[in-house]
């Protein structure tokens, strides 16, 4: 046992090594650890372990922690800590402490490393288990610990067998289906400034376990009574504990208050320090056992049937003296006292078992809620199980009646300063819900989620309902049901390694580099990095974009498509599949030639778009939107598997084998003409929609004519890995025709100025082809998904939202996206509300029109071409005229060419 | 966190999984159904209080869809099977708390 020092409050304490922080405090004096966050009362240490209330610390040495109890924290040298009112502020500076997570699985997980949980792993390992043994203090043993006391020879074997892990400072904090355990091992900080460099702070482990046993013991109960919360007052196991354990010596005069043996037990420990113990109040009418006799016979008094009622404190606000009640004559009497130790019976720890639903059931014998599992894959030993052990008979006793003045300082719940008198308001105003009452008077909800509050809650409830005069008891009000975790979790210790650039894999394109070199700005296409736009230094956004559209509707420009989704589909029954996943034919496509299709989920609504191009008589390649590419897939072998499984057929991801590299623009033919030599790129020889192969330096390439812009485009698809070169390539040949790079934002304006809709930004989860003005790709020939939808008369009514443009009367007032649309001077209905009547889903600026434009959803807009509409924008209103969605080359004069 | 017996990979965490509500639902003859018929087939699943036969697929494994039994109060799973395949008989109500419920 090595002494250190640490600081609390910027006062330098001494301490042993590896001992609880309020246990230290307590030696050196400190009474009276901080102030209530409401009250601003005085409040000192009250218990021992993850049940504190009151010593709410914050770690200022170290990773800064921002609220831990006192009594979870090993003292270590140089440790600086600071009292706290209310919440933790969060440190200025990022958690650069190392987290890490493993997973785990186990025969059999015992949960408790006390004499039960023991006794539980010793049977597991005889039939043969692995066992896996859990607990979160620094050492084994429970209680065993607390009263001073070594493991037996027996129990040390057990921890010794091979076939048995034991974990320390290992806490579970959420049982869930399955026997799923997630626990929290704390790995460094009590080696303070020893502790390795590389070691983590904290590690969450990911538990599966055959069998779990519960093994989690109890909470000794406090007392409901006026002035409960001054400093001195304790729960009389830790008390006993701190004194007898940890050397505590500033109590000399103790009162003990109890409602079973446990508090003789305490009484007998406090006495046998050298505390004197003036009397034991015991709430029973009697009682018999060992520990009884042992106090009596140690000299101390016993007065029956009598209980503390309120206290009073000295100038600091520390408790002096008791004020107790005959419980029989109500007569009140006083005595002095610096240590009021209260025993309100056992909590036994039902939160891990409640996280599965299990309920707890009351026990009149123990005066406590328990679980009884004793499945093959969850049992619960010990306390939760009702084993308590020794000779205790307690009776179900919450605290002596209370006049209204002395309820509003008889404490609940200390950390929430909830009081008797806030509970009798609750249920006054008509709750009777124990689920009701947590969230109206906020017991239960602090930092330590009522482990000492919540059953004097339900035993208050009990009281004001009559008590045990034939009213209610605590089986009828039930148990608070407990969510994980068990105790607060670092959010860092969940994140472990996955912060920063991990936290989600970046997808990025063979041509990547370049377009950083190149200085493109970026932005985030689900997981993709895609350029923005590429603007020339002094450029902002809109002339960027502007630039680049001209570029591609007068000149050439050139885009990375890399990203769209690709599904590689072969099989003899290919084109028949495809017929029933498009709405329009693909078994007669020939080879070589490319056509969009529109799929739609069964219900008729649009889910996906894109190019397929037939490259062999077995063979298609499927284009998806980028962010689509994942769940098409899915939909295309859910439907193969589960509905179709006689269709021969294969689905492949090939999104990131094959490079697309879109050459845009009136002079694309002729750009593209010097690097592909070997075919004939001519409008009669290469028709639109068609694709052939070719190389460019030897380098197989896939030319295809794809236009997403409505110009004249070719698309050059190639293996991921050659992208660079053939971009490269065009890149130096394209620079006497001044060859423009362009990003997503020129993409969208110029797909919207022709009118090509963007599934997922263009619709809104409703929307047929109908809706779409694609009627032309629905086919009337054959079945498709979705196409028994398109009669069911909801589709078919009047009022749906459809496409169409839309064009703001002053050409250069832009609209928001997302804006909503009103009927012109419509004014507020009766309920004052102005109705709308579609919402924009694109707005752009068209550099070629030389004005603002927009795509939208309107009822019925298709109908109602050359409408004015008003769109109300803050206090501004935009009026615009409902027309076509295609803005240019509604002939595809330029596509075609 | 669930834990699935996936028929071709063996237990795995249920993030591995995505769900696809209950099994057994033939697609129909879309043009045999009358619209409320058709409509019902759509939007209206099972959602009994106890075992249910549902649809998953181990979409982070092997990419199958596959069938199992679930109680949908205990959160017990019963057994898994292929589509296409006899239904193995509902679990008997192991779970305790849902033989009283
Ligand atoms: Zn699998």
């Amino acid at each position: 046992m090595s002494e250190i020092s640490f600081s609390f409050d910027d006062k330098i304490f001494k301490g042993i090594q590896g001992e609880p922080m309020a246990a230290a405090l307590l030696r050196n004096g400190m009474l009276s650890i901080t102030n209530s966050t409401y009250h601003n009362r005085p409040r000192g240490i009250v218990g021992l372990g993850v049940e504190e209330p009151n010593a709410i610390v914050q770690l200022v040495s170290g990773t800064k922690e921002s609220m831990l109890p006192a009594t979870m924290i090993e003292v270590t040298s140089g440790l600086e800590a600071r009292s706290l009112t209310g919440v933790g502020a969060l440190p200025e500076h990022p958690d650069e402490a190392r987290y890490d997570k493993t997973n785990c699985y186990v025969d059999t997980l015992v949960i408790g490393a006390g004499v039960a949980g023991i006794r539980a792993a010793e049977n597991e390992l005889r039939t043969g288990r692995e066992v896996l043994l859990i607990d979160d203090q620094s050492e084994p043993g429970g209680h065993l610990r607390h009263l001073g006391l070594e493991l037996t020879a027996s129990m040390q074997n057990v921890l010794e067998q091979k076939n048995l892990t034991y974990m320390r400072r290992c806490t579970a904090v959420g049982l869930y289906d399955q026997n799923y355990v997630i626990a929290i091992e704390r790995r460094s900080e009590h080696l303070g400034n020893a502790a390795p460099a590389n070691r983590a702070r904290i590690r969450v482990w990911h538990i599966r376990a055959d069998r779990v046993v519960l093994a989690p013991g109890a909470f000794q109960r406090p007392l409901i009574f006026a002035n409960n919360d001054r400093p001195g007052i304790m729960l009389s196991h830790a008390a006993a504990t701190y004194v007898a354990l940890h050397g505590v010596k500033i109590f000399k005069r103790a009162v003990v208050v109890t409602v079973d043996n446990q508090g003789y037990r305490d009484a007998l420990r406090l006495h046998r320090y050298g505390v004197q113990v003036q009397a034991i109040y015991d709430a029973r009418p009697g009682a018999k056992g060992s520990s009884v006799d042992a106090a009596r016979a140690a000299g101390i008094p016993i007065r029956f049937h009598a209980t503390v009622i309120d206290t009073s404190s000295n100038a600091e606000g520390a408790c002096t003296n008791v004020t107790l009640q005959d419980l029989d004559t109500k007569e009140i009497f006083q005595t002095d006292a610096d240590l009021l130790a209260v025993s309100g019976g056992w909590t036994p720890i039902v939160d891990l078992a409640t996280h599965i639903g299990i309920k707890p059931t009351w026990s009149e014998k123990h005066a406590a809620f328990l679980v009884n599992q004793n499945t093959e894959k969850l049992r619960t030993v010990g306390m939760l199980a009702g084993d308590f052990g020794g000779d205790d008979d307690p009776t179900i006793f919450f605290g002596p009646e209370l006049d209204s003045e002395q309820a509003r300082h008889a404490y609940i719940d200390l950390q929430r300063d909830t009081t008797l008198h806030d509970l009798r308001r609750a249920v006054g105003a008509g709750l009777s819900s124990i689920e009701h009452i947590k969230r109206y008077t906020t017991i239960g909800t602090a930092h330590d989620q009522g482990k000492t509050s919540g059953m004097l809650t339900i035993g208050a409830l009990c009281q004001l309902h009559g008590g045990a005069n034939g009213g209610l008891s605590p089986a009828d009000v039930g148990t608070l049901s407990f969510r994980p975790p068990y105790v607060p979790v670092p959010f860092a210790a969940l994140a472990g390694r996955e912060r920063g650039l991990l936290t989600d894999p970046i997808r990025i394109t063979s041509l990547h580099q370049w377009h950083v070199e190149a200085g493109a700005v970026f932005e985030d296409v689900g997981q993709w990095k895609r350029p923005w736009y590429f603007p020339k230094p002094g450029e902002r956004i809109h002339e960027a974009v502007r630039r680049e559209c001209r570029a591609a509707r007068e000149g050439v420009a050139v885009m990375d498509a890399s990203t769209l989704g690709k599904i590689d589909i072969q099989g003899p029954d290919a084109g028949i599949f495809l017929d029933r996943i498009y709405t329009n034919m693909f078994s007669t496509l020939p080879e070589g030639q490319c056509r969009y299709g529109l799929m739609c989920k069964a219900d008729g609504i649009v889910f996906d778009d894109g190019v397929t191009t037939r490259l062999g008589k077995n063979h298609f390649l499927m284009t998806t939107t980028t962010g689509g590419a994942a769940r098409v897939l899915s939909w295309l072998e859910e439907w193969l598997q589960t509905e179709w499984p006689d269709l021969k057929v294969y689905c492949t991801s090939v999104t990131e084998h094959i490079s697309t590299i879109a050459l845009v623009g009136p002079k694309s033919r002729q750009l593209l003409s010097e690097l592909v030599t070997d075919i004939d790129l001519s409008k009669e020889a290469f028709p639109f929609m068609h694709t052939r192969m070719s190389n460019i330096d030897g380098i197989p390439v896939r030319i295809a004519r794809i236009s997403f812009s409505g110009e004249l485009a070719f698309e050059i698809n190639v293996a991921w890995g050659h992208a660079r070169y053939i971009w490269e390539r065009l890149w130096t040949l394209g620079r006497p025709y001044d060859l423009t790079a362009y990003g997503t934002e020129t993409m969208h304006v110029l797909r919207a100025e022709k009118g090509y809709i963007i599934v997922g930004q263009d619709t809104d989860g409703t929307q047929t082809p109908y809706d779409l003005n694609m009627s032309w790709i629905v086919s009337k020939k054959k079945e498709f998904i979705g196409k028994r939808s398109f009669q069911l008369p909801y589709l078919k009514s009047p009022g749906r939202l459809q496409l169409v443009g839309l064009l703001p009367l002053n050409r250069d007032e832009a609209i928001p996206e997302g804006a909503y649309i009103t009927v012109v001077d419509a004014g507020p209905d009766k309920h004052g509300k102005t109705p709308h009547t579609g919402f924009i889903t694109g707005s752009y600026f068209s550099a070629i029109l030389d004005r603002e434009f927009a795509l939208a959803l309107v009822a019925d807009g298709p109908s109602r071409m050359g409408e004015v509409v008003a769109i109300p924008i803050g206090k501004k209103v935009v009026r615009a005229t409902i027309c076509d969605s295609v803005f240019i080359d509604k002939e595809n004069i330029r596509r075609d060419n | 966190m669930l834990h699935i017996p996936c028929p071709h990979c063996g237990l795995r965490n249920e993030t591995e999984f995505h769900y696809g509500a209950e099994a057994g639902v033939a697609y129909p003859d879309p043009n045999a159904l009358t619209d409320i018929e058709w409509a019902k087939f759509l939007h209206i699943r099972a959602n009994p209080k106890g075992w249910l036969a549902e649809r998953w697929v181990h979409f982070a494994g092997c990419g199958r869809w596959f069938n199992l039994w679930r109680n949908t109060i205990t959160h017990e799973i019963g057994p898994a099977y292929l589509p296409f395949t006899q239904q193995p008989k509902a679990p008997d109500n192991i779970g305790k708390e849902d033989s009283k419920a």
